[in-house]
């Protein structure tokens, strides 16, 4: 383990990199996806028929829990870079496990749901 | 020039990720109540038909994500790729218009 | 009995390799003074650098069990693993020979990132009255102390995956100057700030002020560069508020 790389606020890092780059992925698929609708509702529809597949399914709850890590390890970002900090050292790397928790938890419910 | 672009860049990605951390959290919500017997187009058409306010919402959601995607990629690109500077930013060009003009289409589409 | 201590040292360039080598473990052994034992005592020919050996020169910085520290001021058994220590070149600057690393590209960047001090005031005049109470004081207060070692831009991944980016020392000494009330043209000073390979490439890591010797913040400055771009320059207080503070007005 590198000793550079295995501390709270590296991994709120890579975190928030790889959730971005995953949405940045998905976020054209999905645009042109909906996009079927242009025309009729049927079309839609069909495309929407692969989302039945448990493996879709799978990708769907992962793609959950990352928009929920992208939201709140940014909000962290945010915070540092927009208030002024509780204390020099203090670059609120306690937010990192409970943002991890609730991603985690907004997953549950996702998956509970579908 | 090369400062204040920078700069611009900066405040564009800052202020986009102010503008969804709400537009998510209303996005996040609405999935969990959407998947809720399955999805079908007809559910989600009977929301989004001629609603304003949701073409609005969606709207936005897709202006703020097309300004505020590319330039995460390409922050990533330029520290763990290779490419060069311009094709790196050529990348982040076409990134920002696909998913602008998919995204305004998909809007429309539902609408 | 006699206690060793295995350690093992870079020698040669970048395409170099460790060696070890069998130290005896002493009472305040420093991690300097191991490096020093080794080339008395085994190696005539290793190169490593250090001048005042109590922390203030910042030019013993070395890569210590994949950490970099200021070795003069690091005690052997702060951070020996399974009485073993390995000692390497900080990353991200050229290696010259063995534990000596090229450091102008550090003190190249600090230069072109305009973090310079440039005042308006020649000898004759009256030196400035800073109060030690005004925000900008207690800002730069926070930055200044740097002793250059390049601990941080070491420990920066960024830097190590952007050739452009200036680093965090660099940007935490623009910070103090924009606090300062002497520095003139402030704005172009913060323009510097955000231009390519200045604050806006920085990724909260996190691994400077984590490793910072002197307990800077360079993170913290960074973040409070970055917030100008929203919230404009910061207040370093008025000319008005520079009265000496004499504790009258304090209360008891």
């Amino acid at each position: 383990m590198n000793p550079l790389r295995s501390h709270k606020s590296y991994l709120a890092f890579v975190g928030h990199r790889l959730s971005g780059v995953a949405l940045a992925l998905f976020l054209p698929l999905h645009f042109l996806l909906l996009g079927t609708a242009i025309n009729d509702a049927d079309a839609l529809q069909r495309a929407l028929a692969f989302t039945d597949h448990p493996l879709v399914k799978v990708a769907e709850w992962g793609l959950v829990v990352l928009l929920t890590v992208h939201l709140l390890f940014g909000l962290r970002i945010l915070a540092l870079e927009m208030t002024s900090w509780p204390s020099r050292y203090d670059n609120r790397t306690s937010w990192v496990i409970p943002a991890l928790v609730i991603s985690l938890l907004a997953g549950v419910i996702f998956w509970l749901q579908s | 020039m090369r400062a204040s672009l920078q700069r611009h860049f900066y405040v564009a990605q800052r202020a986009t990720a102010l503008l969804l951390a709400p537009l998510v959290v209303v996005h996040l919500v609405l999935i969990m109540i959407a998947v809720k017997n399955g999805l079908t187009a007809d559910e989600i058409l009977s929301r989004t038909r001629g609603n304003v306010l949701w073409a609005v919402f969606y709207g936005l959601f897709v202006v703020a994500a097309a300004v505020h995607a590319p330039l995460g990629v390409r922050n990533v690109l330029r520290e763990w790729t290779p490419l060069s500077q311009q094709l790196v930013d050529a990348f982040c060009v076409f990134l920002f218009l696909l998913l602008l003009l998919a995204g305004l289409r998909a809007v429309v589409a539902v609408y | 009995m006699t206690n060793k201590i295995s350690v093992s040292i870079w020698r040669g360039k970048s395409d170099g390799e460790y060696q070890t080598y069998e130290v005896e473990l002493r009472e305040n052994q420093t991690v300097l003074d191991i490096v020093t034992e080794v080339q008395r005592q085994h190696e005539p020919s290793l190169a490593y650098r250090f001048a005042c050996r109590v922390g203030v020169c910042g030019s013993c910085a070395m890569t210590v069990n994949g950490v970099p520290r200021w070795t003069c001021r690091t005690h052997v058994n702060q951070v020996t693993k399974n009485n073993s220590l390995t000692i390497g070149p900080l990353r991200n600057l050229p290696v010259i020979k063995d534990l000596v690393v090229d450091m102008k590209p550090f003190f190249k960047k600090w230069q072109t990132a305009g973090a310079s001090f440039t005042g308006g005031k020649t000898r004759h005049d009256p030196v400035a009255t800073i109060s030690s109470e005004s925000p900008g004081r207690k800002a730069a207060d926070a930055g200044i102390e740097c002793i250059n070692c390049a601990v941080c831009y070491s420990a920066c991944d960024v830097v190590g995956w952007d050739d452009s980016y200036a680093g965090p020392a660099a940007l935490n000494r623009i910070w103090t100057l924009v606090n300062d009330e002497r520095q003139v043209n402030k704005r172009a000073v913060l323009d510097a700030a955000f231009a390519d390979g200045g604050c806006g490439s920085c990724h909260s890591q996190g691994n400077c002020t984590r490793h910072c010797p002197v307990e800077l913040s360079p993170s913290e400055s960074i973040a409070a560069l970055k917030r100008s771009a929203f919230m404009g320059l910061p207040k370093t207080g008025a000319v008005e508020s520079n009265k000496i503070d004499t504790g009258a007005d304090r209360e008891s």
